[in-house]
């Protein structure tokens, strides 16, 4: 493996999956707190306040990451990928430019009155804070999935034969793609599922484990946590099915290759649960199917057809010349690699699937004020939130690799992207620095995080209740919160 | 509009950017850099990483609406100047990355082992890209070789010449002053007063690498606009160093703020109409014509800026209005680090 490209491509992978954990965190996270704490000011129970402390310290070990990990995206383009930046620049650079100037202020700006205002600002402003937070994650998610999906569905332009570039005509277009309004939904609602995923994780072990006078309010979030879960899973799910509808119809092949169908079937095409195959995801053994479910995924009808990989191929060649993948993808130019899609596409249904079902079980468990006592309470609940985390992980993965051996749908192929005048010396030298410090800053979070969370909750302490206008002996003051 | 190109508007908004983040990430890399030189022991170090503690991400934010704007606006510069400034690019990342962590985690743990380490973290961090931004910016303007497929046709040795490491030092020298400055300006107490007196020393050598940079630049590239600015740059600093030496800490600061300003401003002075000016053939620099986005692109970018950005600096404006206060050893409520038990119940978040 020594072709930039390959390089490129893994750095590219690495480096934003790993971003992608702390996203869906952050954005859920963000929501929940600012939920508690205001609950804490209309309901005036300690408890609230307590966990808003208590998960609002665990965001922010989250949320630096987050922010870290972003700033290498930032640059990516340019530093790996210079040849996709300049043809794609003119219509990719607004939405990531804008992002940076309507939600990367908003976020950094209010984070830091939220961590530092406790004695500066009245309460509800300070509550406000995080809410604001929580819309800058939403209009970040909103503006770079836009971007994306301008990827995996280019509107809005056209190829300017002179530039050889593609060039922007509609923005509104690129802004409300159709692809862009399944996606941004079901991105959103993977990462409450993944804040919410977290609250129950955490609270449950310290249900179990932690004191027990603080049961009760370790029961309240999880209850919370729990029915965000379940809500959002149920979000997830509708708008998953409304994508895939989306995707048969602009990317096929990604449909074919998510279920690994290779010839076309005439109608009521089966979705296999679990296949046993060869390597290659050519032949399959042995497979467990659900009759006329992948029909129904991919069009809304039970008894349609849906076009294999073979078809789609010979179709693709026909309309976009022999292959662009040639000397990447051969023999199978046009084809994603089949396994991978086949398998994440299942991985991101199943784990999520399994998070949502823990979660009714969790409500079932703890209804009408029951205490959950089962061995099995503490396992479960410690697992939803890696299902969740993973399922999202899994979903991009499929989202990426299925668009393969494009980068811009239909328009450039990833193989043309990447950097022409970089080596691959230069590009192992970041792929191995960026992947030996995440891995350093992983345990270094890990570690973290669990200190704080054996810790659990502070006991309640009235937290200052100041005015905007400080009295004038306010000077000597000590601060409530410091670094 | 006004009859002005709009890929001159851009030129000039990416400017207003970077100045941006010169002036406001400057001083959080000086104060990060001074760490060892100015704080006796831990409470003092605390005191410093809480003046920038609320601010730092903000100004870092900057940067990336920099680096973005400049894809959207200057496709060309953007894949030209990040593809070919592969490493130096690379070891600001790094820089950059660690030095946020280490903020957020310095306070996270007792034991002063740990928080020695996140020490160096955020020295090494602060002084990498600080040395680091200045070796780029002054490539940037003195140019480099640029082939006819716009693409870095250099070396890592090309980036490294005297002019661009005297760049460096000048960015580097600034910032410690500036950084001193907003010590002395946030602080109160002993620490304060060594803030100041150090500014004022680094001042002055400072004053001297970047009078000779700008000179070097001034006859390389320079114009009558930028050697105005260039002019007013070193009389903005000269005059800051006088305040601080009379202890007017506001005006003090206000002199590097304006000092680095229209330093800055100056280099886009001289850099314009080129954007990327090439060693190699003429015809082969990068300009802001022939590098920019569409007019339509364009036009999207200035409405959306014309609107946000005023709101931004109002709302970054407010958070240092309401941080406005100084803090000294006895404002800092006790950490783990110096009673070793859990941290106390009353400290938020
Ligand atoms: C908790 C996470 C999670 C869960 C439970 C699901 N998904 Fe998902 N899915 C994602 C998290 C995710 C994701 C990571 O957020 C992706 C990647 C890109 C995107 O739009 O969302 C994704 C992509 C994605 C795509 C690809 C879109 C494209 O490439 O254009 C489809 C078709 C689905 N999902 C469909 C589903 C269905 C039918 C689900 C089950 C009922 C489902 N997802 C559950
Ligand atoms: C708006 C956001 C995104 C953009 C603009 C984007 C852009 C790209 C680009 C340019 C590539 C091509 C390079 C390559 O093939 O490696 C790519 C591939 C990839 N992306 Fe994304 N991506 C986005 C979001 C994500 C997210 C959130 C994830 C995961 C968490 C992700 C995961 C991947 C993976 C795994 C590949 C590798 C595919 C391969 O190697 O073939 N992407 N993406
Ligand atoms: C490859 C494309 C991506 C780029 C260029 C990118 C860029 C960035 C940058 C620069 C930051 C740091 C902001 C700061 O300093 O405050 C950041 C953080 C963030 N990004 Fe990304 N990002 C990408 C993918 C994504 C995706 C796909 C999402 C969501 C769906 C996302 C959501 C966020 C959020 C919510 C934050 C702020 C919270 C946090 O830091 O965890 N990003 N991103």
């Amino acid at each position: 493996m020594d072709s930039v490209l390959d390089l490129a491509r893994w750095q590219f992978g690495i480096v934003t999956v790993y971003h992608f954990f702390f996203v869906p965190l952050t954005i859920g996270l963000s929501f929940l707190v600012a939920l508690m704490e205001t609950l804490w000011l209309t309901t005036k129970r300690e408890e609230w306040l307590r966990l808003t402390k208590f998960f609002g310290k665990l965001f922010l070990i989250n949320i630096a990451m987050g922010v870290v990990t972003g700033i290498v995206q930032e640059f990516q383009f340019g530093m790996n990928w210079s040849d996709y930046s300049r043809f794609v620049g003119d219509v990719f650079g607004a939405p990531l430019a804008i992002e940076a100037l309507l939600a990367f202020f908003l976020e950094s700006t209010f984070i830091g009155l939220w961590i530092f205002g406790w004695d500066k600002l009245p309460r509800g402003l300070h509550a406000a804070c995080m809410w604001i937070v929580h819309l800058g994650t939403l209009a970040s998610s909103w503006f770079i999935l836009a971007a994306n999906s301008w990827m995996q569905h280019p509107v809005g332009y056209v190829y300017n034969p002179d530039t050889g570039r593609a060039e922007l005509r509609d923005f509104w277009a690129v802004m409300f793609n159709k692809v862009q309004l399944g996606t941004f939904p079901h991105v959103i609602g993977a990462a409450y599922m993944t804040g919410a995923a977290f609250v129950i994780g955490v609270s449950a072990w310290l249900y179990v484990r932690g004191r027990r006078d603080d049961q009760r309010l370790h029961r309240r979030s999880i209850r919370m946590g729990a029915w965000v879960l379940f809500g959002a899973g149920i979000v997830v799910a509708f708008t998953g099915d409304v994508q895939g509808k989306i995707m048969t119809d602009v990317q096929p092949m990604k449909m074919a290759a998510a279920e690994a169908l290779w010839d076309t079937s005439d109608s009521c095409a089966p979705f296999s649960v679990f296949t046993i195959g060869t390597r290659d995801g050519k032949e399959k053994k042995w497979a467990l199917e659900v009759p006329c479910v992948l029909s129904f995924l991919a069009t809304g009808h039970f008894d349609q057809k849906v076009h294999g990989i073979n078809e789609l191929r010979e179709q693709y060649q026909q309309q976009y010349g022999s292959d662009p993948g040639a000397r990447y993808y051969t023999p199978d130019d046009y084809t994603p690699i089949v396994p991978v899609t086949y398998w994440t596409f299942r991985w991101m249904m199943g784990l999520g699937a399994a998070g949502a079902g823990g979660a009714a079980l969790i409500l079932w468990l703890t209804r009408k004020g029951r205490t959950p006592t089962s061995r099995w309470f503490a396992p479960l609940a410690i697992s939803v939130p890696l299902f969740v985390l993973f399922a999202n992980s899994m979903g991009w993965i499929f989202t990426e690799m299925g668009r393969q051996p494009w980068v811009v749908f239909g328009v450039m192929t990833t193989r043309n992207a990447v950097s022409p005048g970089v080596s691959a010396g230069e590009v192992w030298a970041s792929l191995l620095s960026f992947s030996l410090l995440y891995l350093v800053l992983a345990v270094v979070e890990i570690s973290l995080l669990r200190r704080v969370i054996r810790q659990g909750p502070d006991e309640f302490v009235e937290p200052p209740s100041p005015s905007l206008r400080p009295p004038a002996d306010d000077a000597d003051r000590p601060l409530t919160f410091a670094y | 509009m006004f009859g002005l190109e709009l890929s001159t508007v851009w030129f000039c908004l990416i400017a207003v950017l970077w100045v941006g983040y010169f002036t406001l990430e400057g001083f959080d890399f000086g104060v990060g850099m001074l760490l060892p030189v100015l704080a006796r022991d831990d409470r003092e170090r605390r005191v410093m990483i809480n003046t920038i503690g609320p601010v730092w991400d903000g100004n870092e934010v900057w940067v990336l609406t920099a680096g973005g704007a400049t894809f959207a606006a200057f496709p060309e510069w953007y894949a030209t100047l990040f593809s070919g400034f592969y490493l130096p690019l690379l070891l600001i990342l790094l820089a950059l990355i660690v030095r946020g962590v280490a903020f957020e985690y310095r306070h996270q743990r007792p034991g002063a082992t740990w928080a020695g380490w996140w020490d160096r973290v955020i020295i090494v961090g602060s002084f990498v890209p600080a040395l680091l931004w200045g070796v780029a910016f002054a490539n940037i303007v003195h140019g480099v070789p640029i082939d006819a497929d716009k693409e870095f046709a250099g070396s890592l040795w090309t980036l490294l010449n005297p002019y661009a490491l005297l760049g460096g030092l000048v960015t580097l020298t600034l910032f410690l002053t500036h950084g001193a400055m907003f010590v002395a300006l946030k602080t109160e107490g002993d620490i304060r007063h060594r803030a100041r007196a150090l500014a004022v020393k680094v001042g002055a050598v400072a004053a001297v690498l970047a009078v000779v940079f700008l000179v070097w630049t001034q006859a390389h590239t320079g114009n009558g606009g930028s050697a105005v600015l260039f002019a007013l740059a070193a009389l903005a600093l000269v005059a800051g160093l006088l305040m601080a030496a009379r202890g007017r800490e506001g005006w003090a600061f206000l002199g590097t703020f304006v000092t680095l300003a229209l330093a800055v401003a100056g280099l886009f002075v001289a850099l314009f109409p080129d954007v990327m000016p090439t060693t190699l053939a003429d015809g082969l620099s990068l300009t802001t014509s022939n590098a920019s986005a569409t007019d339509y692109t364009l036009k999207v970018m200035t409405i959306v800026a014309l609107v946000f950005t005023p709101l931004v600096l109002c709302y970054q404006a407010w958070t240092y209005w309401v941080f406005r206060r100084r803090i000294g050893v006895h404002h800092l409520p006790d950490a783990e680090l110096e009673h070793g038990g859990p941290r106390p119940t009353a400290s938020p978040a």
